[in-house]
């Protein structure tokens, strides 16, 4: 199209390059680091009414049946049977609109099981139980992962050499494997138990990523500064690093959050997890499959509270992922193309400016 | 890079050995060999006790029966293995594992290829369509599988796809209302349109004919009384013939390249005189007694082999482009040839009396006691398939899709391919051989320990679906308190990991130049 010996003049070789700049440019113009991430999360719709559900969930859960001996404003408890009433199918009517029979929530909205106990008051129960493991299992493992992946990464030779032979000893078998293993030993000790034993499994994949990530800081003007400036490794890992590799810890955190619901759920179905009198969704689920076919309520329920929790952790998950990494930012459309051409064009001045 | 390579590999036998003796020591500490004694109130339990004590030799220190245990295992090594045994039963394990390990393998095997199959599809087109409303319905779908108990799903799907489909299917006369088809045409069309390009007309014009082609289809089905008679018939197999022929055609080589669109269409022709002809062979097959899965295999490739030779038959000076995508035709072709010709038994085996009508099985690997030939055998194995195999790919799809979907993304903004558009490069040209390739790298290192991690067992799955396979095992031995099966089970669980780590390396090393190890 163009000879080389054509003087350039308003023709700009990399022109899209240049517009797709001046479009990043002006979303982050004159904000810190924290701005822009922040921003960028809360435009993040799937993100937002995932923390939105997330915090209904949790405050339904907590608030009702009450917790830590604090009683809730639900009338019934999940553990004590009662009267079953109109053979225990749920009070819970949709509104005349969706096809109910009017909006009602009744004695007994999720309905109740063969002895009578409340269903909603389980599953109450249920959920209160998997929020505290995914809660303990994340920040063990978050806390035991950022530990091992900083030293490793950060002191690298013969205790990275070490602390990775170590990982491995736990990559080796699939996670489900060595919880079945672990949480048969700590399920009867209680909930708290299993989780802490699981925190202590689920923290490989964010060393490695840790550890990758500190190989690459350890080399940065920053740390040499600090080194030189006479900051011992401690302070350096924890005031110029982790800062600098706080997306990755906090994105991987967020996704093993709705790992770990679904992992104690599983485990708690198979018989190796949380074990009656407490109550975890899976053996809820577990108990009841196989009365899918009289009384479906039984099975409906835990499950879909399942999908809730680890559905709204992994779209935040996926929020925070966006807004820390921008690497599969959005292509900007023909039309953000042609303003910011205008805008170019408007304020030519401005614009070669901000190219420097 | 063999120097490394041994490295790694001793490296991790050692780690292997040393989780070894630390899941010996936890698997001890968890499980309970005693525990139905302890509640037993027959009056020599003290007696009964020590006997067990003495047999499983659980007064000695735990360390010195793991050296026992791992001196039998070692055997292995030299043909000589023993991995102990079932305490219960009397059991070797090692007669244990050879059927459980057979059974996972036909498990797995088919839901991972179709799943790799699924799932990079659907993720590069995603990737193709950023921020579609295709691609939101995507990302929302695999966050949805993602979030799926499988333990739920199993049991949902128990309900509506077997139960409910068998009793669809044991109607006097099963067919879809106008309501159902209409509803599926206006899906499958905006499905479709949503995952094209172009102008909004020209969308419109696509969903418009997918829609009408959906609706024909399921009419033309309903009509033929599919639902209840199942078989293609030779109008069917001849357009689908000629339909896989253009899309393998459009992926492999464009349309313009005339040369390989009529060797496909030559290979879908011959796929159509073939159908009748090949059902004669089958039936003599059959009574000769050869009919297998042997004999099945063979003429696929034979077919394959017909095929690149009507490629190359074609001539042209690319015709090795045309063989390829001939050979890539026939694939489908004979699929659909198969599973036609398994169709045609569907009566005879809905109404043997081992099934009553209600093909589609919830439980176990097959019927017992089924009498029939292969077809009515294939039949079963795939009726027992259907439901398992179905929630393998809902899990391993999501993840399987946003891998393609993110290392298309990021192949899509390279240097290279803007190098290969600007140089004029058609868009099939530059997503299928510039972009495509490239993007399934990643992929090829974490297949191979996907695939090797379910050889491990799809344990909810096979525990939800009755299948005896290896995670089965795992569950059983361990709420059994078994010691032994369990070792065996993370022994080669261990094993398996290991290798399926080195060869993800090697794959990768081998693939991508870019990636030196250093010895």
């Amino acid at each position: 199209m163009s000879t080389p010996l054509e003087p350039a003049g308003h023709f700009d070789p990399t022109g899209g390059e240049t517009l797709e700049n001046a479009i990043e440019l002006k979303d982050v113009e004159g904000l810190s680091q924290g701005q822009i991430v922040r921003r960028r999360f809360l435009r993040h719709r799937g993100a937002i009414i995932g923390l939105g559900v997330i915090a209904l969930v949790a405050i339904l859960a907590y608030t009702s049946i009450g917790a830590g001996g604090i009683p809730g404003w639900w009338k019934f408890d999940p553990v004590t049977p009662g009267k079953v009433e109109n053979s225990g199918s749920p009070s819970l009517a949709l509104p005349g609109w969706l096809g109910g029979s009017g909006f009602a929530i009744g004695d007994h909205p999720f309905g109740q099981d063969e002895i009578g106990r409340d269903i909603f008051a389980r599953v109450m129960k249920g959920t209160q139980t998997s929020l505290n493991v995914m809660v303990v299992i994340s920040v063990l493992a978050a806390l035991i992962g950022m530990a091992v992946g900083a030293v490793s990464g950060y002191f690298r030779g013969g205790i990275d050499q070490f602390l990775m032979r170590f990982t491995d000893l736990f990559i080796t078998f699939p996670v489900i494997v060595i919880g079945a293993v672990l949480g048969k030993l700590a399920g009867s000790a209680g909930a708290f138990w299993l989780a802490v034993a699981l925190g202590c499994i689920s923290w490989t994949t964010l060393a490695r990523l840790v550890r990758g990530e500190f190989l690459s800081l350890r080399e940065r003007e920053f740390v040499d500064a600090a080194k030189a400036a006479g900051a011992s490794s401690f302070r350096i890992i924890r005031k110029h690093m982790i800062p600098n590799a706080i997306g990755v810890i906090i994105v991987n955190t967020t996704l093993l959050a709705s790992q770990a619901v679904l992992l104690e759920t599983a485990l708690s179905y198979l018989g190796f997890g949380i074990k009656s009198p407490d109550v975890s969704l899976g053996t809820m689920i577990s108990e009841y499959q196989s009365a899918f076919s009289t009384r479906p309520w039984l099975f409906w329920w835990p499950g879909l509270f399942i999908i809730l929790i680890a559905l709204s952790v992994n779209f935040i998950g996926d929020g925070l992922r966006d807004a820390f990494d921008p690497r599969q930012k959005r292509v900007p459309s023909q039309r953000q193309m042609d303003k910011a051409a205008q805008r170019q064009k408007n304020a030519p001045v401005a614009a070669a400016g901000d190219e420097q | 890079m063999i120097v490394f390579f041994v490295k790694r590999l001793v490296m991790s036998l050692v780690v292997v050995l040393i989780s070894t003796v630390v899941m010996y020591v936890l698997v001890d500490r968890s499980i309970d060999p005693l525990y139905d004694l302890r509640t037993s109130t027959a009056p020599n339990k003290a007696d009964q006790i020590r006997r067990r004590v003495e047999a499983l030799r659980l007064d000695e220190p735990v360390i010195l029966r793991y050296l026992s245990w791992l001196k039998g295992a070692s055997g292995c090594l030299y043909g000589n293995c023993d991995l102990g045994e079932n305490w219960k039963t009397h059991q070797a394990v090692t007669s244990l594992l050879s059927g459980a390990i057979g059974t996972t393998i036909q498990l797995v095997g088919l839901a991972t290829l179709l799943a790799i199959l699924l799932g990079v599809l659907v993720g590069l087109l995603s990737a193709l369509r950023q921020y579609s409303g295709f691609d939101y319905a995507i990302t929302f779908l695999s966050f949805l599988l993602y979030s799926l108990p499988v333990f739920w799903v199993a049991v949902l799907a128990k309900v509506f796809l077997a139960i409910r489909f068998n009793d669809f299917l044991g109607d006097v006369d099963p067919r879809f209302s106008i309501a159902t088809i209409l509803v599926s045409a206006v899906v499958v069309g905006i499905t479709l349109s949503s995952a094209t390009a172009g102008r909004l007309s020209v969308r419109v014009r696509n969903c418009v004919i997918a829609a009408a082609a959906t609706a024909v289809l399921i009419a033309y089905l309903n009509l033929t009384g599919f639902f209840k008679t199942p078989s293609f018939g030779i109008v069917l197999i001849a357009l689908m013939s000629v339909g896989w022929a253009f899309v393998i055609t459009l992926l492999s080589t464009g349309l313009r390249n005339r040369k390989a669109l009529y060797s496909a269409l030559s290979v879908a022709a011959l796929g159509a005189v073939l159908w009748l002809p090949l059902l004669y062979f089958w039936a003599y097959a059959r009574d000769a007694g050869i009919l297998g899965w042997p004999l099945v295999l063979g003429m696929f490739v034979l077919g394959l082999v017909v095929s690149a030779a009507i490629g190359l038959a074609w001539g042209g000076p690319d015709r090795t482009r045309s063989a390829r995508t001939a050979a890539l035709t026939a694939v489908p072709v004979s699929a659909t040839l198969f599973i036609d010709r398994v169709l045609q038994s569907w009566d005879d085996y809905n109404a043997n009396e081992l099934i009553k009508n209600r093909p589609i099985a919830t439980l176990g690997r097959s019927t017992p006691n089924l009498a029939g030939d292969f077809w009515i055998q294939t039949i079963d194995t795939i009726t027992h398939l259907a439901l398992p195999t179905a929630c393998l790919i809902l899990i391993s799809f999501a993840s399987y899709t946003r891998y393609t979907r993110a290392s298309m993304l990021e192949v899509m903004n390279q240097d290279y391919i803007r190098t290969a558009r600007s140089k004029g490069l058609t868009e099939r040209t530059v997503i299928m051989r510039h972009a495509f390739r490239n993007a399934l790298l990643p992929l090829a290192s974490i297949v191979p320990i996907d695939i090797i991690t379910l050889l491990g067992g799809a344990i909810i799955t096979e525990t939800v679906f009755g299948w005896f396979g290896m995670g089965r095992l795992f569950v059983d031995s361990l709420g059994g308190n078994q010691q032994d099966p369990v070792m065996a089970y993370i022994v080669i669980v261990g094993i398996l990991a290991v290798i399926a780590n080195l060869v993800a390396d090697l794959i990768y090393a081998v693939l991508d130049p870019r990636i030196r190890v250093a010895a």
